[in-house]
């Protein structure tokens, strides 16, 4: 490590979309070789500030200084040059490449025939002063998530970046790989070498590794200041604003009969190579049960059966006793709805307007929906719109706007509202939460809670294990295809459910 | 600041200008129509002849005159079937481009059956051709369909090597044994007795496959806009995934519409038959079909608006005659004409959606500058 890590410092950074001010006069400060925590809520402004920072975007206003002096920063290329390098939330790596090949491939200069003997000595030496390694020979593609990020911060380190931008780089990691990867970094910056600004949501890793945090909201700083002098409630508060973060309505009632199971269900993945058996899988009435699991892990391809996407190879599915194959006839009968993660892509048609997206389950279920058999009630499934989007609280310019003008967050309330609109026996929901920001997330949440008190079988499926924890009655890890470990969510340990997820506990 | 113009139209969207987005389905056909007609001045010009007097000829011959309707209104027929022969499945974001194909098969079961009816009454024989060469026409973009279904085989590709399989397969049997012995020059089937002959509307010198042609896009609008059925197709064609989370029959929709849409091309056939040729022999074989690709496109795969279109279209293909004529062309320039103008309208798909925001940055630069 030859060049010391520079700081940066952004001054007064504005940045205007037409009449939408997305960034608002934000100024942040990081010495040299310390670890800066950028915190907000979805749409707070990070994303623009980083992009600024970057050259993806030109500033409205505003200055940046690396190493004391101004920085003109026009294109990604400029800030590589000035030593600065992102590490994005997903991966991008090549997957059929080795990571040997992919940190070659990365740089700018690599000539047109490769000398690989001569590669191979300059990457030994490079990764000699490095304090953690990852297999350089395998494809990218069988490396474990972790190593992964921790290739991709090599990566950085190779293309001679010594201020990194870390975009929530632990999203996709288990607990016990987001500290290792984390670790790493930090060490990086005590010794002086590297300079991180980290975006995250997550308090934990703030402490464990933050020196300083700045704290963006709607556009605007709202504080910073030294982690060790603030408390997790200090930070949320900055975040959030006056807006009161709500706990969860209390659990009530006890589980009924089992609506939705599965025995001995096997189905191909993905690849087509390999299968997904789920063994047992049982959900009552008025329980949540949590599917934890890293992506990737099966979990797409369990919600692809439960919706009647992908066939099963054997085994069983039924519903209230039913065999159950997910047609629309089942559904209605068993009163089954599903809300699949990203719902604009897996559960609207987004160039449809609000109003129909709504009426997608009862367009066409006679005298009690909002359509007749053969021609639709337009009029019927307007007023009916109007009436779900007060109820639920969807913001659009109105029921004939096209569902993709909406924010993600009403998005996924209209879904929810079409899907839990009516007598609903069970519910599937894959990550609902997904890219939603506090106050999105905790009515979806909310909403959920209320269904399973009211007596609906909810089956979760999500990557984000605190929220399985807040919600969850119990608790199933899915590691590579199979259900490995379930556990009461009152009594799971988030550590020993991360070393499940990550397949390492036998 | 090109990058940050991206992300102009999704903050500044909904706000002023508010029937643009409905405008739009009309402005961008007419100015990819207009630039079509620029690009095909620009090869004419080349060629030392001009724009002008080729436009005023076409307007002519086309449109102008009592004597011009007919020749026009002949032509529209078979571009209102072919027209919707893509652009009913296209509703379910499928690319079915092998009309050609059930166009030329259904005029040979009309043509085949009706001459085997010879002394049957004339309802009788009519409602027996028009079976005959819908479910011929059906069953061969069905086939599609169900390939695509059952083993995802691509139905662009599948419906063109569909559609070439199909002449083949009519040449075949037009030159062996469905062949008139009498057509000696020009293979054909035995010619349909004059009572299984479709004539001319009142009026109108035009004959009635124009108005089921104009019936069967009123028909095909109903079904897509108005009822349960067509509202599932479209959101099945704006989005797979979520129509088969709400458990829709997907399946039996793509085999149902890419058969309907091989029935109409068909039928199609069948007045080409009957109306016009009076038997079934190559002239069959007229690449209306892939004309229906322009068509349908230029309609937005909207059945309302392949009427005006395929008239539009109609009356640029009746003027050839005369453009050959008198400005000494080839008769291919109108394939010209009709190429320049498809490739500007793939080309503006891509400008779908952003016309309102397109039309505000140029009136703020305009204001600026």
């Amino acid at each position: 490590m030859s060049a010391p890590a520079p700081s940066l410092e952004a001054v007064g950074m504005t940045m205007r979309f037409g009449d939408f001010t997305a960034l608002d006069n934000v100024s942040l400060s990081v010495p040299p070789g310390s670890f800066h925590a950028l915190l907000g809520e979805n749409g707070a402004g990070k994303s623009t500030l980083v992009k600024c920072i970057m050259g993806f975007y030109h500033a409205t206003s505003g200055a940046l200084l690396v190493d004391y002096r101004e920085a003109r920063i026009q294109d990604p290329r400029d800030a590589q040059a000035l030593g600065l390098g992102m590490v994005y939330q997903h991966f991008t790596l090549v997957p059929s490449l080795s990571a040997a090949e992919n940190l070659v491939i990365s740089r700018g200069d690599t000539p047109a025939l490769i000398n690989w003997a001569a590669e191979r000595a300059r990457l030994e030496a490079f990764l000699a002063g490095m304090p953690f390694r990852v297999p350089l020979d395998r494809p990218v593609s069988s490396l474990a998530a972790g190593e992964k990020q921790k290739l991709e911060i090599l990566k950085q380190l190779y293309l001679g970046s010594r201020f990194l931008i870390l975009d929530e780089p632990t999203s996709v990691l288990t607990p016990d790989e987001a500290d290792e990867v984390l670790g790493h970094v930090k060490a990086l910056t005590v010794s002086g070498a590297l300079s991180v600004l980290m975006i995250s949501h997550k308090f934990r890793e703030v402490r464990a590794f933050a020196d300083d945090v700045t704290v963006l909201r709607r556009g605007a700083l709202a504080g910073r200041g030294r982690v060790a002098e603030l408390t997790n409630e200090d930070m949320a508060a900055m975040m959030m604003g006056k807006a009161q973060i709500g706990s969860a309505p209390p659990r009530t009632g006890t589980p009924g009969d089992a609506v939705l199971e599965l025995r001995g269900a096997r189905a191909r993945d993905r690849s087509g190579f390999k299968e997904i058996g789920i063994e047992d899988l049982k959900v009552r009435a008025g329980e949540i049960v949590g599917v934890a699991g890293i992506s990737g892990n099966g979990q797409v391809e369990l919600m692809e059966v439960l919706t009647g996407q992908r066939r099963l190879l054997s085994g069983a599915m039924t519903v209230q006793g039913a065999p159950y194959a997910a047609t629309r006839a089942q559904a209605r009968r068993h009163r089954v709805r599903y809300l699949p993660e990203e719902p604009l892509h897996n559960a609207c048609a987004p160039h449809m307007s609000v109003a129909e997206n709504l009426a997608l389950r009862d367009f066409d279920s006679g005298r009690n929906g909002t359509g007749g058999r053969i021609f639709l009630g337009r009029a019927r499934m307007a007023r009916r719109a109007e009436e779900l989007i007060r109820s639920f609280d969807i913001r659009t310019r109105g029921p004939q706007a096209q569902i993709r003008d909406l924010s993600g967050g009403n998005v996924q309330r209209a879904a929810l509202a079409r899907e839990l609109s009516g007598d609903v026996a069970l519910l599937v929901v894959a990550n609902p939460c997904f890219g939603l920001d506090f106050s999105a997330a905790r009515a979806i949440r909310d909403r959920l809670m209320q269904a399973r008190n009211d007596g609906v079988a909810v089956l979760l499926i999500s990557e984000d294990l605190d929220e399985i924890l807040e919600l969850a009655d119990r608790v199933l890890v899915m590691s590579d295809g199979h259900i490995t470990h379930e556990a009461r969510a009152d009594q799971a340990k988030p550590a020993e459910l991360g070393r499940y997820m990550a397949g390492h506990a036998a | 600041m090109s990058k940050i113009s991206t992300a102009v139209p999704v903050a500044g969207r909904g706000r002023g200008l508010p029937l643009l987005p409905r405008l739009e389905a009309f402005l961008i056909p007419l100015m990819a129509l207009i630039a079509g007609g620029v690009l095909f001045s620009l090869f004419l010009l080349v060629q030392g002849k001009s724009p002008v007097e080729f436009f005023s000829l076409v307007w002519r011959a086309g449109f102008s005159t009592a004597f011009s309707w007919p020749n026009t209104l002949s032509r529209v027929s078979p571009l209102l079937f072919a027209g919707l022969c893509v652009a009913i499945p296209a509703r379910l974001g499928l690319m079915v481009i092998g009309g050609e194909g059930a166009i030329v098969l259904g005029g040979l079961a009309a043509a085949v059956s009706g001459a085997a009816l010879g002394g049957v009454p004339a309802p009788l024989g009519f409602a027996v051709m028009v079976i005959a060469a819908m479910a011929l026409g059906g069953l061969w973009l069905g086939i599609v369909g169900a390939l695509r279904v059952r083993r995802g085989v691509n139905e662009t590709i599948a419906s063109l090597l569909m559609a070439y399989i199909a002449t083949a397969l009519f040449n075949h049997f037009v030159e062996s044994v469905f062949r008139d012995p009498a057509s000696l020059n020009k293979p054909s089937t035995r010619p349909l007795p004059e009572s299984l002959r479709v004539g001319d509307m009142p009026v109108l010198q035009a004959h009635w496959g124009v108005a089921v042609g104009v019936l069967a896009c009123l028909l095909a609008w109903l079904l897509i806009e108005r009822t349960t059925l067509g509202f599932a197709a479209r959101v099945t064609g704006d989005n797979p995934r979520a129509a088969q989370v709400q458990g829709f029959p997907v399946a039996g929709l793509v085999i149902g519409f890419t058969a309907l849409a091989g029935a109409l091309a068909g039928l199609g056939g069948f007045f080409e038959v009957a109306a016009v040729h009076g038997t079934a022999n190559a002239s069959l074989i007229s690449g209306v079909g892939y004309t229906g690709i322009l068509v349908a496109f230029l309609a937005r795969h909207n059945p309302l608006a392949i009427i005006p279109v395929a008239v539009l279209l109609a009356g640029i293909e009746a003027s050839s005659g005369l453009v050959q004529r008198r400005m000494d062309l080839p008769d291919a320039t109108i394939l010209v004409l009709q190429g320049c103008v498809f490739i500007i309208v793939l080309l503006s798909e891509t400008i779908q959606g952003r016309l309102p925001a397109a039309l505000r940055s140029l009136t703020r630069r305009m204001s600026n500058g």
